[in-house]
């Protein structure tokens, strides 16, 4: 095992947070505001994947088709959050799942009736295209490390919008006391609407880059937004500072255990069964992690009082 | 409450009935599509015990539902490949043999789950059950011995003592007796003292932790039970449709079953039911209307959700008295 291996393992590890980190934000800042669990944000992910790929393949350009994701989602979330979301904040959770869980269906049937079910293909720009070398030989994908950046700018800019603008201080005021903001004479049900489009928008993103990467198609949404739940639970619900730390270790457990663990275990086992045993436990190694971590803290890391 | 006990009844009756009708007309297939109904009712009656009467809102009862499945079904394989299983014990053909190992499999694995899971509440409570879920999924997924992704076939459905199982009539027999076993259950713990204090535990926790009865052994009580019911009845499910595969672990069957609770009432003795008849048959309603039922079907549960609490079993038999 050579170090330039490790490193791009790393690597791989730290674009899958990253990307993770974009799903968890939203659903942390939608559930640390509104108190909504919101399932159908791998849809919002999905369309911005599909806003992409269509805008993309009609203008040749991937930077449209980038913001053009944004836009879609952003869109898509605020329509969503206007007709049937706001009708479930003062809802239990389980009415909620269930809601949502529904407009899973609607999203991904709908989807599928739109498009088809074949995936489309979104090329990466050519401006990111080729490899940069790594140190101790190899190369790593310079359209990954673009992901690191984004995300590492879009976990920049979230910090600073919270922490320093106006907007950013209704959405703490929310977190904190839904009624009195409202008593104050802000505008609660635009705040709402504004914070799940910027999380939908987020989601879009992901989708986006992720979709240069994989195919695009119906049902992609739905492992990312299960991961990203496990990062919300580790990181602490409502936290974006335990979505950022839970994403990078939910990403980096979850490629270095695909990478190290058969390897590992041909130290115990001959190959043939390492490689089996090494899979089926890599697969199953966040959920294991997590299990440990709410065993020990119940409300994750980084819980957010309540 | 007078008219809910009519209301179960006919539902009930409507439920066997059907198939009988169906037989001596000489349509099997509406006898499989009633036995679908029962065995998903019955795993909706298992989810009912934890989140009807506990509140404990498990987003990961496909992993007991599942785990039924492949009880069945790698017996089945054993028993079909005249393997042991381990040790040199011999495989079964057996149900009753079958669900019984399904139930305690399912018990055993639910006591850990629910040991950690109910640590916690709220919102972590519903991630947490669907990350255990997840777990096993994936485990099912990546251990090729069974299927892997494929699934594994059930050559020959397994076998009751003195039944032909083959046939669908008997095995919608065999499944409807056991539903009636699950509803018994059911009832039977909502009256008991045991019942009493799992739902004071899901009306106020810490009362009734005052009067000397701490929540969390109840709750993994019905956890436990609540998953060898689901489990049972993912058992039958394998047999129905001589086949398991991992997506009956997969988080949208956690969905469903969900649903079939939500839709037919929660906390209600036959809101399974109603629920599950309900589902089954707008699947199949609308799958022969349009390719694209899902959507529909989602845009149903939408209007349940969103318009219609209480479910099914609040419209026909009004609201519950207490609860």
């Amino acid at each position: 095992m050579s170090t330039a291996l490790l490193i791009e393992q790393l690597l791989n590890g730290l674009q899958l947070g990253v990307m993770l980190f974009l799903m968890a934000a939203g659903l942390t800042l939608i559930f640390g505001v509104m108190g909504l669990i919101n399932l159908a944000h791998g849809s919002l992910y999905m369309i911005g994947a599909f806003a992409c790929a269509l805008v993309a393949a009609a203008t040749g350009s991937f930077w449209i088709g980038l913001l053009a994701s944004l836009v879609a989602a952003a869109a898509a979330g605020a329509i969503v959050e206007i007709l049937v979301i706001r009708r479930l904040y003062e809802r239990d959770h389980l009415d909620q799942v269930l809601a949502t869980f529904a407009l899973i269906l609607m999203f991904s049937e709908g989807a599928r009736w739109l498009f088809g079910s074949f995936p489309l293909y979104l090329d990466i720009p050519p401006l990111l295209q080729g490899a940069v070398p790594l140190p101790g030989g190899g190369q790593y994908q310079l359209y990954r490390l673009g992901i690191i950046t984004v995300g590492v700018l879009v976990a920049l800019g979230l910090y600073l919008l919270i922490s320093r603008t106006r907007l950013g201080m209704r959405i703490r005021a929310g977190e904190s006391d839904r009624e009195m903001i409202a008593a104050l004479g802000v505008d609660i049900s635009t705040l709402y609407t504004v914070v799940f489009a910027l999380g939908a928008a987020l989601a879009g993103l992901a989708g986006a880059m992720v979709g240069a990467l994989q195919s695009v198609q119906v049902g992609m949404g739905e492992p990312v937004l299960i991961l990203a739940f496990v990062v919300i639970v580790i990181g602490g619900i409502g936290s974006i500072k335990g979505a950022l730390f839970g994403a990078v270790l939910v990403g980096i457990v979850d490629t270095m255990g695909r990478f190290l663990l058969p390897q590992a275990l041909t130290l115990v086992l001959p190959p043939s069964q390492a490689a089996l045993v090494g899979g089926a436990l890599a697969s199953m190694l966040i959920y294991i992690v997590m299990a440990l971590i709410l065993a020990v803290r119940p409300s994750g890391l980084f819980a957010a009082q309540s | 409450m007078k008219r809910e006990a009519i209301a179960n009844a006919g539902l009930a009756l409507l439920l066997l009935a059907v198939p009988l009708a169906a037989s001596t007309m000489g349509e099997p297939f509406y006898i499989t599509l009633a036995t679908r109904i029962a065995v998903l009712a019955l795993a909706a009656v298992g989810l009912n015990i934890a989140l009807g009467l506990g509140g404990l809102v498990s987003f990961g009862h496909a992993a007991f539902f599942g785990l039924g499945g492949y009880a069945a079904g790698i017996l089945a394989t054993h028993a079909f490949n005249a393997e042991p299983l381990f040790f040199g014990i011999p495989s079964t053909t057996s149900m009753p043999v079958i669900w019984l190992v399904a139930m305690l499999v399912c018990g055993l694995i639910a006591l850990p789950i629910g040991a950690i899971s109910l640590r916690t509440s709220g919102v972590y409570f519903i991630m947490i059950t669907l990350a255990f879920a997840q777990m096993i999924y994936y485990f099912a997924i990546s251990w090729p011995a069974y299927g892997g992704e494929d699934g594994l076939s059930i050559y020959v459905r397994n076998s009751f003592p003195g039944i032909n199982t083959a046939r669908p009539l008997p095995f919608f027999l065999v499944c409807y007796g056991l539903l009636a076993l699950g509803l018994m259950l059911f009832w039977a713990l909502r009256g008991s003292r045991f019942g009493a204090a799992l739902q004071a535990a899901r009306q106020n926790a810490t009362r009734l932790a005052a009067v000397g009865i701490p929540p969390f052994r109840i709750r993994l009580t019905a956890f436990a039970i609540s998953a060898m019911v689901t489990g049972l009845a993912g058992a039958l499910f394998a047999d129905l449709n001589r086949f398991t595969s991992p997506s009956m672990l997969s988080w949208h069957m956690s969905g469903e079953l969900l649903v079939l609770v939500i839709l037919g009432g929660k906390g209600r003795l036959f809101g399974p039911v109603a629920g599950a008849m309900l589902y089954v048959l707008l699947e199949y309603w609308l799958g022969g209307i349009t390719e694209r039922w899902q959507f529909f079907l989602g845009l149903i549960l939408l209007g349940v959700v969103l318009f219609a609490r209480g479910g099914l079993m609040g419209l026909i038999a009004g609201k519950e008295r207490h609860g």
